[in-house]
C-alpha cells in the first residue's frame, strides 16, 4: 500500500526508487540517480514535449495508465518526425494505492519503453492524501531528435495530397468508456494504445512525400482534420465509407448515440501525403503490424478552404466540425 | 445481418429517394417528432437528398430539452442539500436552469454523478448507504420503464436511501398540443421509433382518427427514415391518413407490454410543464402513492423561487417546430455547445446541437 511517506523523501521514497523505478527502468543515465540525468548531445534538431495522463479505469482492455503515458508522449514526438530517445516520468500517487498496482503500471511502462527503444532517464514521485487524487496521475516528458531532412508541418500540405489513416478509429475511447461505465456488449472492445515510432519510422525512412502527421487522440479524427485544414487554409474531402471502424466500436457508438469520428484513439495517426507517394506509403503502412488496416480516406482540395467535408454513406456532403463539448450518450 | 450496414445501403437509399422525388407532387411539411431523427437526418445528409417541396421540421422529441426550467431548478435545489448525491443522465448536467446548471452546482461542491442507467443509481445508493441518492427521472416513455424498474428494485432490496425526482413526459399529449396549437400545419408526422417500441403504434391512432394526420413510425438508420418519409408522402397522396410502421423489427401495435406494466405499476399520469408548450394535461408521470417513500419531490421539500427561461433563448419555439435553429439570432455565436444558452444546444438529441454539429449548409458537387 502506498503511504504518504513514499513521497516524503526519506527511506520509503528511497526504497520505492531503488526497488521499483530503478529496477524496472534501469539504464546508464537513470542508474546514476543524480539530481538530473546527464545525456549526450543528439545528432539533429530536438523535439521536446510533455503530457499528463489521468484516466479511469487505470487498467483497461489493451493497456493501462502507464502504457498510455509512455505511448502518448512517444507518439507526440513521432508526429513531428522525431525519433524518441528519452522520457521522464512524474507520478502523483493517492495514498492507499495498492503497491501491486503501482508495480504493474511501472512494469508496463518499462516494457512499452523497451519495445519502443526509449529510455526513462529521470522521474519524480509525490504522494497526496486519500481523496486528493484519483489513484495515480502520471506526467511524461519526452525528447527526441529529428533527422535534418525531415520537415513535417501543415504548411507543407498541397491541394491534391492524399489523407491516410494508419488504422481503425475509435477503439481506445470506446474500450475505456464501456469498461468505465460497465457497459457490456457481445464483442470485446480493446484499446489501440501503442507506441507508433516504429511505424512512423517505416514510412519516413522510405518515403519523402509525407507532409504532416497527427495523432487523433482526444477530439478524434474530425477534430484533428479540422485543425489541419484550418492551419493550412485548404479544404479536405473525406469519404465516410473509407474510414476503417471495427464492428464492435461502430455498434457500441450507435447504441450510445456517439459519433466515432470524435472518439479518442491512442495508437493511430493521420498522414497527409503527396499524391505521388500516397500508394507506396499506404503499402508500407499495411506491411507493418500496427498499420495493417491503414486506408486512404480522402484528399486535400482548393474548394471550401478551412472546411472538412464528409461524403456520407449516402453520398451526401456535409461539413464536419471540431468536437466542441464532450460527447454525451443519448437518453432516448 | 449486422443491423447497421443493411440499413445504410446507398443503392437502396437512392431507390427510395428517387421514388420520393417522383411521388412528391405538392408541398409536404412533415415533422420528425424525435431528436434522434433530427440528428440522423442531418448526420447522414438526408435533408440534402429530399425533394425541395418536402419540408422536414424538428419537433419536441428531446427529453432534456422539454424539461422545464422549474424542473431543472428543482433538481439543482436537491443537489444543494448537504450530503445529497444526485445521479443523472449526462445530458442534464450542462443544461442551464434559471440561475445555474447542475454542472455549476458540482463545481460549487455538490455531489453529482453521471450514470448510464437508473439501475446504476440504485447501485450507487447501495454503496453509499448513509447518504440519500436522488436519480433525476428525465425522459419519455423510453426511459420511464427503466426508472420504474429501479424503484421496484430499490423497494425489493430494501434500499432506503434511493429516490427519484419524476420529470418524465409522455409523447402523445405533446403531439396533440402541437396540432391543437395550430402554429404549424403538418402534412404528417415521422413517429418516434424508440418511444413507440414501448407504447406501440396503437397509441398513435388518435392522430388519424381525431386529426386526420398521417404518421409513420421509423427507426434511426437512413433507410428506416427514408422509408418512413416515403410512407407519409404516399399517405398524403392517397388522402387516407393512417398509422404505419416503418420499424417493424422493433415496434409492435401493442408495444412492450412488460415495460408498460412496470411503468404503470409505479407511475400514474399527471399534468406536466413542458418547455415551449406550457402545462399539458396528462402529459407527465408522477410516482404512485404506494411508492411515495421513494419520491424525492415528497421526501425532500425544497423552497423554490420562480423559474424563468434563459434570457433571449428561443428553444421553446424550436421545440414547437416554428423556428429553425439556424434562424435563432443566438445560434452559433452566442449559443454553442461550449456555452449553451438553452437545452437544445446541449443534449445529444437537441435540434440546435444537431444543426451546429452536422452543419446546415448544402455543398453541391
Amino acid at each position: 500500500m502506498i503511504e504518504l511517506a513514499h513521497g516524503g523523501g526519506g527511506r520509503l521514497t528511497h526504497e520505492l526508487i531503488s526497488h521499483l523505478f530503478k529496477h524496472y527502468f534501469s539504464n546508464v543515465y537513470l542508474d546514476l540517480l543524480c539530481d538530473a540525468a546527464v545525456l549526450p548531445r543528439p545528432k539533429g534538431r530536438l523535439a521536446f514535449t510533455t503530457d499528463s495522463y489521468v484516466i479511469q479505469p487505470i487498467f483497461f482492455a489493451g493497456g493501462d495508465i502507464g502504457k498510455l503515458a509512455v505511448c502518448g508522449t512517444i507518439n507526440d514526438l513521432s508526429m513531428v518526425g522525431a525519433k524518441p530517445l528519452y522520457l521522464t516520468a512524474g507520478y502523483i500517487l493517492e495514498e492507499g494505492l495498492p503497491y501491486a498496482d503501482l508495480e504493474r503500471i511501472v512494469c508496463s511502462m518499462a516494457e512499452t519503453a523497451k519495445e519502443a527503444g526509449v529510455e526513462i532517464v529521470a522521474g519524480d514521485t509525490k504522494v497526496v492524501e486519500r481523496g486528493s487524487a484519483d489513484k495515480i496521475f502520471i506526467n511524461t516528458t519526452g525528447m527526441g531528435w529529428i533527422p535534418s531532412d525531415r520537415n513535417l508541418s501543415p504548411g507543407e500540405i498541397r491541394p491534391g495530397d492524399k489523407i491516410i489513416v494508419s488504422g481503425s478509429m475509435g477503439d481506445h475511447g470506446m474500450a475505456v468508456l464501456c469498461q468505465r461505465e460497465g457497459l457490456e456488449f457481445n464483442t470485446s472492445l480493446v484499446s489501440d494504445c501503442a507506441p507508433l515510432n516504429s511505424l512512423v519510422e517505416a514510412i519516413l525512412s522510405r518515403h519523402s512525400g509525407v507532409r504532416v502527421m497527427r495523432d487523433p487522440t482526444r477530439g478524434g479524427l474530425a477534430t484533428v482534420l479540422v485543425e489541419l485544414a484550418q492551419a493550412r487554409g485548404l479544404g479536405f474531402e473525406i469519404e465516410e465509407t473509407s474510414v476503417p471502424v471495427h464492428e464492435g466500436v461502430r455498434a457500441s457508438c450507435e447504441l450510445l448515440g456517439l459519433d466515432v469520428f470524435y472518439v479518442a484513439n491512442e495508437g493511430k495517426f493521420i498522414a497527409i501525403v503527396s499524391p505521388a507517394d500516397a500508394e507506396a506509403v499506404l503499402r508500407t503502412l499495411q506491411d507493418h503490424p500496427l498499420g495493417r488496416e491503414a486506408r486512404m480516406i480522402g484528399q486535400v482540395v482548393e474548394n471550401h478552404p478551412k472546411k472538412v467535408v464528409l461524403r456520407t454513406v449516402l453520398g451526401v456532403r456535409r461539413v464536419m466540425e471540431m468536437l466542441t463539448a464532450e460527447q454525451l450518450p443519448r437518453i432516448c | 445481418m449486422k443491423f447497421i450496414d443493411e440499413f445504410r445501403d446507398p443503392h437502396l437509399a437512392r431507390v427510395l429517394v428517387e421514388t420520393l422525388r417522383e411521388h412528391t407532387r405538392q408541398h409536404i411539411r412533415l415533422m420528425e417528432f424525435c431528436g434522434g431523427h433530427t440528428h440522423a437526418i442531418l448526420r447522414f445528409g438526408i435533408r440534402a437528398l429530399l425533394p425541395p417541396d418536402l419540408e422536414m421540421l424538428s419537433g419536441p422529441g428531446c427529453p432534456v430539452c422539454v424539461t422545464s426550467s422549474a424542473g431543472l431548478d428543482h433538481a439543482i435545489a436537491l443537489a444543494h442539500i448537504p450530503g445529497m448525491i444526485v445521479a443523472t443522465f449526462g445530458d442534464v448536467v450542462r443544461v442551464p436552469g434559471s440561475r445555474e446548471s447542475l454542472q455549476n452546482a458540482r463545481a460549487g461542491g455538490s455531489d453529482i454523478r453521471v450514470v448510464y442507467s437508473p439501475l446504476d443509481a440504485v447501485a450507487l445508493a447501495e454503496k453509499n448507504s448513509s447518504r440519500p441518492v436522488v436519480f433525476l427521472g428525465v425522459g419519455f416513455e423510453t426511459t420511464a420503464p427503466g426508472v420504474a424498474a429501479s424503484i421496484l428494485q430499490a423497494r425489493q432490496h430494501g434500499i432506503k436511501n434511493y429516490f427519484v425526482l419524476p420529470l418524465h413526459k409522455l409523447t402523445p399529449p405533446a403531439t396533440k398540443a402541437i396540432l391543437d396549437g395550430g402554429e404549424v400545419k403538418l402534412s404528417g408526422i415521422l413517429g418516434p421509433g424508440h418511444v413507440t417500441t414501448i407504447i406501440g403504434t396503437d397509441a398513435w391512432t388518435f392522430l388519424s382518427e381525431q386529426y386526420g394526420v398521417p404518421i409513420a413510425v421509423a427507426g434511426f438508420e437512413p433507410l428506416d427514415i427514408l422509408r418512413g418519409i416515403s410512407m407519409l408522402v404516399d399517405q398524403v397522396n392517397d388522402g387516407h391518413a393512417r398509422v404505419e410502421n416503418a420499424y417493424s423489427r422493433s415496434v409492435l401495435p401493442q408495444g412492450n407490454r412488460t415495460a408498460l406494466a412496470i411503468m404503470n405499476e409505479v407511475f400514474e399520469t399527471c399534468d406536466a410543464e413542458w418547455r415551449g408548450l406550457g402545462v399539458l394535461p396528462g402529459s407527465g408521470l408522477r410516482i404512485r402513492e404506494k411508492y411515495a417513500a421513494l419520491d424525492a419531490s415528497k421526501t425532500f421539500p425544497v423552497s423554490l423561487t420562480p423559474s424563468h427561461e434563459p434570457p433571449g433563448c428561443r428553444c421553446g419555439e424550436v421545440l414547437r417546430g416554428i423556428l429553425s435553429p439556424v434562424d435563432c439570432s443566438l445560434f452559433r455565436h452566442t449559443c454553442n455547445p461550449e456555452n449553451p444558452v438553452g437545452p437544445c444546444m446541449v443534449s445529444a438529441e437537441g435540434a440546435c446541437m444537431a444543426y451546429y454539429q452536422f452543419g446546415e449548409k448544402r455543398l453541391e458537387d
